[in-house]
């Protein structure tokens, strides 16, 4: 085994590994489709109830991801939970636009979905979003169910 | 019969504490072996060809491994999945499965089998017919010149051919499938991209297979070094490197994927 | 020290746990010459190279090379002397993956920054020396006993040692190489200005070439003189040794009751 042959075969082997690592990253997983946006503006947004939203959960406007929960955090002078985002600059929002936290699916990822107002002054960083719709919670959706079926059973008779 | 109960317990209390103490013996050399690191780098000629001993050689069963495992995962995948109408999913199923787990495991428990017990041999019979001492005796330090340059080889080697279990894998899973059985190939890679995510599937099962290159070939340097200078020594330190570094791989693991996968 | 001696045991204790194997050893080694060190088997021959070299550390006693302590010398001092001494193995120790001419390369490689065609001329001249020369290209596994033997030889005393030390090196080869050998040794020793300990069970062969003679026996030295004076010695256990009788101060008959009483009790149970 002369040395030259060996560090071929070395070379081969390197050259193979490190190539199954590149197309495990490229083709295999989201890397390369994954949001990394260049710049992002800062905003927060207070909520009564976020249900299960975690930090680093996306933040969808029409269904395209445009942003990061950066942070989460309870307010204890209010009682609610504020949630910091950051937002690619690319996407400006108006002043009045509209955060809630949805459902991916019916059980799944919890995310932000943004819905834009008509407001011509444009959110920025730092500013606080007003308007916002809390998760709905499943136990209070399923209580809301049973009380209006009793309603409706009650005033039938 | 109380008489046989206490000594079984003292022969008990015996192994687990002569256990621990090997492993105290074991972790002290391993830091030796750390320390007198600097000789496998500065020659790396001397590392390089341990990468092949070690990494260019196992290649053969890696990749056939990888490939045969890929296409039961893809079989056995589809066979479930496809009663819930969620056949597409294989993709994904495979990928995971191997990318976290199987790659990492799979490939670590063949290269203890093949390079681990084949380095633990080497240097045992090396020790067996007095080369170590031989070199002591010339002013070289064995553990710098012949244990330094196997441990970084089979630690360099290992991250390399758990991503090429995978890759190959991934495409046996393919080849049963998406060729073989009929689902759609776009299916199949755009499912399989939007579950791996890159830095918790990907990256994570990088460092496993890492920490397992470091355990395996920690183990089998130490035993082949610590092996009694006898045919016998030698072959039971062989045996004694396949299963402690099985184990070892199989505890990590799970310590890993609990720290990986578990929490938020 | 005497400035004779090249290397110095004063009142030597040493022991492997319970088992004690020197008690109070004194011995010299003049330089410049080949001195054998014999005796029976567990005598401790080999465990006296591993005390002079630095790979055993004595419980009691001065281990002196040049003048310095041994024992006292860290890992640095230790491969500094290590570097100019040459130790022979039993049964050669040579590296197996590599060559012939790899063996001897080796300690130049690691210690030098010779260049490679310097190299390759110090190699072939001291396989030359020891008649190997055109052998470089074998592996280890292609070589006779003896052969072998040699090219440890070599390997041995490529970086011009000024002490070599051989342990057993006449041990299981047939007459001619015993021969090559025997006088490779004096001829190495003499042309390298250097001193050689020979341990050894071989009498006769090393009778021929050594200046001086030490026995060991019982944790001591029992007997010490030229070629000569041991060829003549009283002394029962040197002359039992040197002249291999069957019975002497080391017994025929492992020691037990004897074969009168053996006899009886069986003939008493039958």
């Amino acid at each position: 085994m002369s040395k030259a042959t060996l560090d071929l075969w070395v070379g081969i082997f390197v050259a193979l590994g490190l190539g199954a690592l590149v197309l495990l990253a490229l083709k295999v997983s989201n890397a390369s489709t994954s949001f990394r946006p260049d710049k992002e503006y800062t905003v927060s947004a207070e909520f009564q109830n976020i249900g299960s939203l975690k930090a680093g959960a996306p933040v969808r406007s029409a269904g395209v991801m445009v942003g990061r929960v950066e942070s989460i955090s309870f307010d204890t002078a209010k009682y609610v939970a504020r949630i910091v985002l950051k937002i690619d600059e690319r996407y400006p929002f108006p002043k009045d636009t509209t955060a809630a936290v949805l459902t991916s699916g019916l059980l799944g990822e919890q995310y932000v979905g943004l819905e834009a107002g008509g407001d011509d002054q444009r959110l920025k960083d730092g500013d606080v979003i007003r308007l916002t719709q809390s998760a709905v919670v499943l136990e209070k959706l399923i209580g809301q169910v049973l009380f209006d079926k009793a309603q409706e059973g009650g005033s039938k008779q | 019969m109380l008489e046989s109960a206490a000594s079984g317990l003292r022969l008990l209390g015996e192994r687990v504490i002569d256990g621990i103490v090997r492993l105290g013996y074991g972790s002290r050399f391993f830091v030796l072996v750390l320390l007198r690191s600097a000789t496998s780098f500065r020659r790396f000629q001397l590392t390089l060809r341990e990468i092949y001993f070690a990494g260019v050689l196992s290649l053969v069963i890696i990749i056939v491994s990888g490939v045969f495992v890929g296409m039961v995962l893809g079989l056995q995948g589809y066979d479930t999945l496809q009663r819930y109408g969620s056949s597409e999913s294989v993709g994904s199923l495979v990928a995971l499965s191997l990318v976290r787990e199987l790659g990492p495991v799979v490939a670590a428990l063949l290269f203890a089998g093949r390079a681990g017990s084949a380095i633990t041999a080497e240097i045992g019979l090396m020790k067996a017919t007095e080369q170590l001492q031989a070199m002591e005796m010339m002013a070289v330090d064995p553990i710098a010149r012949v244990v330094g340059p196997r441990f970084w080889g089979g630690v360099l080697s290992m991250p390399l051919l758990a991503a090429l279990f995978s890759i190959v894998g991934i495409f046996g899973g393919y080849l049963v499938v998406v060729v073989t059985i009929g689902v759609d190939s776009g299916a199949w890679w755009s499912q399989m991209q939007s579950a791996v995510d890159f830095r918790d599937d990907i990256v994570n099962g990088v460092i496993k297979s890492f920490v397992f290159g470091v355990a395996v070939t920690a183990i089998a340097v130490f035993e082949g070094y610590d092996a009694p200078p006898t045919a016998e020594g030698v072959s039971h330190a062989t045996t004694r490197t396949v299963v402690t570094s099985s184990l070892a791989i199989l505890g990590l693991d799970f310590v890993l994927t609990a720290f990986m996968f578990m929490g938020d | 020290m005497h400035p004779e001696n090249l290397v110095e045991l004063k009142d030597l204790f040493f022991g492997f746990g319970d088992r004690p194997i020197f008690s109070g050893l004194n011995l010299a080694i003049p330089k410049g010459k080949v001195v054998a060190i014999m005796g029976g088997s567990g005598s401790g021959k080999t465990t006296l190279l591993r005390l002079i070299s630095g790979q055993l550390r004595p419980q009691g006693g001065k281990v002196k090379v040049r003048g310095r302590l041994v024992p006292d010398m860290n890992q640095r001092e230790l491969y500094g002397l290590r570097r100019r001494m040459g130790f022979l193995f039993q049964f050669g120790a040579l590296f197996t993956d590599m060559t012939v001419f790899d063996n001897v390369a080796f300690p130049l490689r690691e210690h030098t920054d010779l260049p490679e065609s310097m190299i390759r001329d110090l190699v072939l001249m001291k396989l030359h020396a020891v008649g190997l020369r055109n052998a470089a290209g074998k592996m280890p596994a292609e070589l006779s006993g003896g052969q072998a033997r040699r090219v440890a030889l070599a390997r041995a005393t490529v970086m011009d040692p000024m002490l070599i030390m051989y342990d057993e090196p006449f041990a299981g080869l047939d007459p001619i190489s015993l021969s090559v050998t025997g006088n490779l040794i004096r001829k190495l020793n003499d042309a390298l200005g250097a001193t050689s300990i020979l341990v050894t069970h071989d009498v006769h062969e090393s009778l021929l070439i050594v200046d001086y003679v030490y026995f060991l026996s019982a944790g001591g030295v029992v007997a010490q003189g030229t070629p000569d004076e041991i060829r003549a010695t009283e002394t029962p256990f040197v002359h039992q040794f040197v002249h291999g009788d069957i019975d002497g101060p080391v017994p025929f008959h492992y020691p037990g009751p004897s074969i009168r009483e053996d006899l009886a009790l069986e003939s008493r149970g039958a």
